[in-house]
């Protein structure tokens, strides 16, 4: 495989697909658009069985001198593999999601989308600083359009504060760019990743960067696009905004903050934590007593990206791994719950919790799809959402009791706000008439949801298949902010670990089983 | 003197073919369009041919007051391009008013604008400042029966000569204090002690000089200009002048008050934010599509002064970069606005009337939101690319709060452009129909050639650019 650019030929086949959309019929367009992502799909599983894990850390690299100042310059990790096979998985899904809810403009539509993917995979492609920044800031385009012309009926006022919300976030991140160019001479990343930028520019670097990627995560208190952007966007759009957009700030804060600007992540983690302790608490209530089912599914997700960012700056394997799991798990299991929004909403044409009510009786096969994608959200042994939880948890406890105590009533509360919802919307008596009459899932949607169950659980049962690829860079970020890490309150005592070979990792199996005990 | 003349083969075209234009007319008649269209663009190709000549040339003609080097080669190419599109799109709008007049005026005004962009003494540029105005002066009043344009014409020229008015007595100040108009001659003074009258002048020839860029707070005229003027000249207003004047500042900020740089940098800084700012405010309430795009080049122009600022060579890059992209923008933009035709074939410049429009003519509606989103500088549309280069010299000049400040307001901007994209794209259908079939193939390909240059293909040219920009920007320093 080396030497072919696959990763080009990831971006070329949706960019193609939606130059194609554009100019194509209705239902051409859907076909085109399907085919183009299932192709992508296909190229990522090549991409992930020729990935050598425990190999080089950047690879399948492609450089070319095409820009001058910059350079066409891709390339993965194991992190960035994840993130894209994520990417490539839910595309096709959010095709056959849009297939017939989406009447108006399908070419146009499905063109958004197909640049959606190309920038999403970019953004985890990119090995330049410029052009990272380039998709990074690309996907507003496609999303701008996605929410204000398919959108519900506050869709043009959704679209505008996505737009600018996030603008204003990244274009100081801009500057610090810049301003990093200037230092380091070079637009390079993992030159970058490597290189000491003075403590005193470190600080403003990251607090530009945290400017951007806070707003893009969305952390506590500039979180507030999110919940309008959702229940606007139409279904698909808030599987990908969900699933996939909401993981950038994340990869951002793990690419470029962390091992770029150690000591600063080290001083400045207390923000990092208290935000995230805010967030869980206050938007996990904020969800419980909201009347909008994707709205409550809105304030969920701000809530896990806070146990994430808390995960990240625990400055350990478990932590940073933890993180990792529920930026994959949280990318399968919201676009899920989106998705089971969208079935019923596509029924009902409404998103009122009230409205509902019994649908275990009229859509049994539904209703068990969405107990799974429930309890994986709450995080139940077994599914996908405790295997992050758990770890990323574990690793929060290594750096302080505190932070650790606030985010597990996180889990607690998640567990209040999804079930209420799920005993609103499934359980109690099939009064209303409309309700009664509405279907079960038909073969399309099946076809939704039966990979994405799928998912949950092989992520919930062998989580090892996720992990491995990753292990090797999140040791890599633990080095390299190592110096940097402040003593845990924690005061571990290491026991007396057995063999190893469950935790795959030599390093750190001490630390890891103290972790847990 | 002689051997002077060869070196301004293109100015001497443009004066002979300018007067060929101006005889064909009155002779052969208004009507011929086609003859004195073909004769004036002819003109420009060959007069853009000898700039093309003479590159490599770098020396001073007539005892040193005008310049004949590739700072200057750059500005005059892009602003014959300019013109020539300029000329191409006149006739369809005109229709039965098409005078001579049109293209000789214009060719005049190209030809004040090249003195402008290579002089190197302040009597040269005063000389080519006022041929353009004139002839700007005339353009904008064209259309002699509709009132909007008489009033666009004549408030341009009782502002303009105002302008001009405090451009000559910073002139006259800076002469009386350095005993020369020379730029050179001017500079070697202001490396010594700054006093009062020195400082007085550099700020009334920035003061006239702003007017011609509409910099704010000397931006008052160009909203109403803009509007009132016939849609080809507003074209040629927001494209052609801005590059010769923009030229023109960065020759004299660089080349004649380059020393005094604590006397110039923050007036400029100045000039930038305000037109940055004031630029986006002032847009967003505007319902003419004209105007919001004049108050669009007042906020482009800010950014190009964050370039200035800076004052290094990669600054001046980055303007002359900016420049030709921002040309390349407001021209595709602007020939869109003029295929804005209803039914009946009435203009359509308000932005109400615009709802739905990607409904109807999705093509030119797609060209828009492009042109759009690359002047607010949302990658990876290509006017990132320059605003990049303007942030990436200010910031390396230690300008970083001036970069912050205009990377903020961008944002400010973004609001305006997405919100004609908004009504092009989300609202429901505007009453108004757009008949198919408006353009004519130049104009058509003019705007595809544009919009799609400015998607990511221009990044490709990347390479080109910086050394053509590296290229004009180093005769200054």
């Amino acid at each position: 495989m080396s030497g072919f650019p696959i990763l080009s030929l990831m971006l070329a086949v949706p960019a193609v697909a939606a130059i194609v959309c554009l100019f194509a019929g209705d239902k051409m367009a859907r076909f085109v658009a399907l085919g183009a992502t299932l192709a992508t799909f296909v190229l990522g599983c090549i991409l992930w069985a020729n990935f050598d894990v425990g190999g080089a850390q950047w690879q399948f690299t492609e450089r070319a001198d095409l820009f001058g100042r910059f350079q066409y310059a891709l390339g993965i990790d194991g992190m960035a593999l994840m993130l894209i096979m994520l990417s490539v998985f839910l595309m096709p899904l959010c095709i056959l999601a849009s297939w017939d809810a989406i009447k108006s403009r399908v070419g146009l539509y499905m063109a958004m989308f197909l640049i959606m993917e190309v920038v999403m995979i970019g953004v985890f492609m990119a090995q330049d600083l410029l052009l990272f920044y380039i998709f990074f800031e690309a996907g507003l385009i496609p999303m701008y359009f996605i929410i204000g012309i398919w959108g519900g009926a506050n869709r043009k006022y959704a679209a505008f504060k996505f737009f600018l919300y996030t603008l204003l976030g990244s274009v100081l991140m801009l500057i610090a760019m810049i301003a990093m160019i200037g230092e380091a001479g070079t637009t390079d990343i993992p030159t970058l990743l490597n290189y000491d930028f003075p403590a005193a520019m470190q600080t403003w670097l990251w607090l530009a960067f945290f400017a951007s990627l806070a707003v893009k995560m969305p952390m506590w208190p500039v979180h507030t696009w999110l919940p309008d952007a959702h229940v606007q966007a139409p279904t698909a759009g808030s599987m990908i905004l969900a699933g996939v957009l909401l993981k950038l700030g994340a990869y951002g804060f793990l690419r470029f903050m962390m091992p770029m600007f150690p000591d600063a992540s080290g001083q400045l983690m207390w923000i990092v934590f208290g935000l995230s302790m805010v967030a869980v608490v206050y938007t996990s209530l904020v969800a419980l007593v909201q009347s909008d089912m994707k709205k409550l599914i809105a304030y969920s997700s701000v809530a896990h990206m806070a146990i994430v960012t808390a995960g990240l700056f625990a400055f350990n394997q478990q932590g940073i791994e933890g993180a990792l799991i529920i930026m994959l798990s949280h990318g399968v299991v919201s676009a899920a719950l989106f998705f089971c929004v969208g079935v019923i909403y596509d029924r009902l044409h409404t998103r009122e919790i009230d409205r509902y009510g019994g649908l275990a009786k009229n859509m049994p096969a539904y209703s068990i799809f969405f107990m799974l994608f429930t309890m994986a959200s709450i995080g139940l042994p077994g599914t996908s959402g405790f295997v992050g939880e758990f770890l990323s948890l574990a690793g929060i406890y290594e750096a302080s009791s505190w932070v650790a105590f606030v985010c597990t009533t996180g889990i607690i509360l998640g567990a209040a706000y999804m079930l209420y919802l799920y005993r609103r919307v499934v359980f109690g008596e099939l009064t209303k008439d409309d309700v009664k009459a509405m279907p079960d899932l038909n073969a399309r949607e099946w076809t939704i949801m039966v990979p994405l169950a799928a998912v949950a659980l092989w992520m919930g049962v062998y989580p090892e298949s996720f992990l491995a690829p990753m292990r090797g860079d999140v040791t890599t970020v633990v080095a390299r902010l190592a110096p940097a890490k402040p003593a845990g309150d924690a005061r571990l005592a290491a026991g007396k670990p057995r063999a190893a070979e469950a935790h795959g990792e030599t390093a750190h199996g001490s630390a890891h089983a103290g972790g847990v005990q | 003197m002689t051997a002077d003349l060869a070196l301004i083969w293109p100015e001497l075209i443009l004066t002979i073919g300018g007067l060929i234009t101006l005889m064909l007319g009155t002779f052969v008649g208004d009507r011929n369009v086609g003859l004195y269209q073909l004769s004036s663009l002819l003109t420009l190709a060959a007069a853009a041919a000898a700039v093309v000549a003479l590159i490599g040339v770098e020396t001073t003609v007539f005892s040193g007051t005008l310049s004949v080097d590739g700072f200057g080669g750059f500005a005059k190419l892009l602003i014959y391009a300019a013109s020539f599109i300029c000329i191409v799109i006149a006739p369809r709008f005109f229709r039965g008013g098409m005078r001579a007049e049109y293209p000789t005026l214009i060719l005049f005004a190209a030809l004040g604008m090249g003195i402008m962009a290579s002089s190197r003494d302040l009597m040269t540029l005063y000389v080519g400042l006022e041929l353009n105005s004139l002839a700007a002066y005339v353009l904008a009043s064209f259309m002699r029966t509709d009132e909007r344009s008489s009033e666009a014409g004549l408030k341009y020229f009782v502002l303009g000569a105002l302008a001009s008015g405090m451009l000559l007595y910073g002139i006259s100040l800076l002469y009386g204090f350095t005993g020369t108009t020379d730029f050179a001659g001017i500079a070697k003074v202001l490396g010594g002690e700054l006093n009062i009258g020195l400082i007085f002048g550099i700020v009334f020839v920035l003061a006239g000089l702003g007017f011609k860029i509409s910099a704010v707070p000397f931006h008052m005229w160009t909203p109403d200009v803009y509007e009132g003027a016939p849609t080809p000249v507003t074209t040629f207003f927001a494209t052609a002048p801005k590059v010769a004047a923009m030229a023109l500042m960065t020759r004299v900020v660089i080349d004649a008050m380059g020393p005094a740089v604590g006397a110039w940098q923050q007036i400029i800084i100045f000039l930038s934010l305000a037109s940055i700012i004031l630029g986006a405010v002032g847009a967003i309430g505007q319902k003419n599509i004209k105007r919001l795009l004049a108050y669009s080049s007042i906020n482009n122009v800010g950014y190009m002064l964050i370039g200035l600022a800076a004052g290094t060579q990669q600054g001046v890059e980055g303007v002359l970069t900016y420049l030709l992209v921002y040309v390349v923008t407001t021209l595709g933009s602007f020939l869109v606005v003029l295929q804005l035709r209803d039914d009946q074939g009435n203009q359509i410049e308000s932005i109400p009337a615009l709802a739905g429009y990607s409904q109807r003519r999705p093509g030119l509606a797609a060209a828009m939101a492009v042109f759009l989103f690359s002047l607010a500088g949302i990658p990876p549309l290509f006017g990132f690319w320059p605003k990049y280069l303007v942030f990436e010299a200010a910031v390396n000049a230690n300008l970083v709060p001036l970069a912050v400040a205009g990377i903020v307001a961008s944002v400010i901007g973004a609001f305006y452009y997405i919100a004609i994209i908004k009504t092009m794209y989300f609202d429901d259908k505007s009453d108004t129909e757009f008949p198919k079939g408006g353009g004519a193939i130049v104009e058509d390909a003019v705007i595809t050639a544009s919009a799609l240059w400015l998607s990511v293909i221009g990044y490709l040219f990347i390479p080109v650019l910086a050394v053509l920009s590296a290229s004009a920007a180093a005769v200054l320093f």
